[in-house]
């Protein structure tokens, strides 16, 4: 009954538009590029970054906010705001962060602060209104973690962009995440370098305009 | 003399998480993954379930010792249908649940790693 009073609001609310309050939400597995992109849009438009990024996983271990990121182009307009998760995964192992050269305090703090991210992460599927699921284009895209997390969105009906990052690499393969998910659009984009936002705001505009 | 490693693959079939509601289930999995045993399941837990499941698994790993999550793979034979096939599918999945799915779900401190590609699953164990 609450849930269906919940939903009732929404609806009513939805009736007039987000009018610029849509939370647009980067989910992905860990290493994937999720905070690149949010820093190249914010960037790009704020001329400012929203994190720091890293080598190391788990660089991004609290959900970060961007309030009123807005993208022009010629009579196109949408805004949002930029809702940037940590990593999603299915285990941390504090003696993974050792390798690349933490102490074992340090570690242990990393791996604690990455499981209450990842908790923060899930509770925020409740509360948003698109998505962008960022996946690293050389990696095989049949993760569980991808599944569940592209599953969850589809069940609560939230627009989806699929991301894949990283085409600057050598072993990158957009054709394989299309495979993967052949029922998305999916952009193959390089945060790092830039090539292809072009085609990725085009897309933006489309899922930004779902989800008003 | 080398040490000889037990490995076990507990079954758990879809009628036995049937009843249960999505705390029961994940709850039942859970125990189970911190005995150091592998699950399969027949069947395939809900989109949310699942997303739930990673969450409690991040409570276990800051609350028991030794614990560092899980490594799972969904196969589902519906991941290769047509339109008109998982239409029936999902009807069939209405009337009867989805069984015709197998999840596996195993403790990471086991396995290493679980590849699902998509019809075939190659499990890693740790040495």
């Amino acid at each position: 009954m609450i849930e269906l009073i919940k939903r009732l609001t929404k609806k009513f609310f939805n009736i007039f538009g987000k009018q610029g309050n849509v939370k647009l939400g980067f989910y992905g597995p860990p290493n994937a590029g999720k905070t690149s992109l949010a820093n190249r849009i914010c960037q790009d438009w704020l001329g400012e970054d929203i994190g720091t990024v890293s080598k190391v996983p788990h660089e991004t271990r609290s959900v970060q906010f961007k309030e009123r990121v807005v993208i022009e182009k010629g009579k196109k307009k949408v805004e949002f705001n930029l809702i940037d998760t940590p990593g999603i995964a299915t285990k941390i192992d504090f003696e993974d962060f050792m390798k690349f050269g933490m102490k074992k305090p340090e570690a242990q703090s990393r791996a604690k602060e990455a499981t209450q991210g990842i908790i923060e992460a899930i509770k925020w599927l409740e509360d948003i209104d698109a998505v962008i699921v960022v996946l690293d284009s050389s990696l095989n895209p049949y993760s569980q973690v991808n599944i569940t997390i592209i599953g969850n969105l589809v069940a609560r009906k939230i627009p989806v962009l699929i991301v894949a990052n990283k085409i600057d690499l050598r072993k990158s393969d957009i054709k394989k995440i299309k495979a993967a998910f052949p029922e998305y659009e999916v952009v193959g984009v390089s945060a790092r370098t830039g090539e292809n936002m072009e085609n990725f705001y085009e897309e933006l505009f489309k899922l930004v305009k779902k989800a008003n | 003399m080398t040490k000889q490693q037990d490995l076990t693959i507990h079954f758990m079939p879809y009628s036995e998480i049937e009843k249960e509601d999505s705390t029961g289930r994940i709850k039942k999995i859970l125990n189970i993954i911190l005995q150091n045993k592998i699950v399969i399941v027949q069947g395939r837990l809900k989109a949310e379930e699942e997303s739930r499941l990673i969450g409690d698994t991040m409570v276990l790993i800051d609350h028991v010792k030794g614990f560092k999550g899980v490594e799972l793979a969904v196969v589902s034979s519906s991941d290769k249908l047509g339109i008109f096939d998982k239409l029936k599918h999902n009807l069939a999945r209405m009337l009867v649940g989805q069984q015709d799915a197998l999840t596996i779900i195993g403790p990471a401190n086991l396995v290493k790693e679980i590849k699902r590609n998509p019809q075939k699953i190659e499990l890693f164990l740790k040495k």
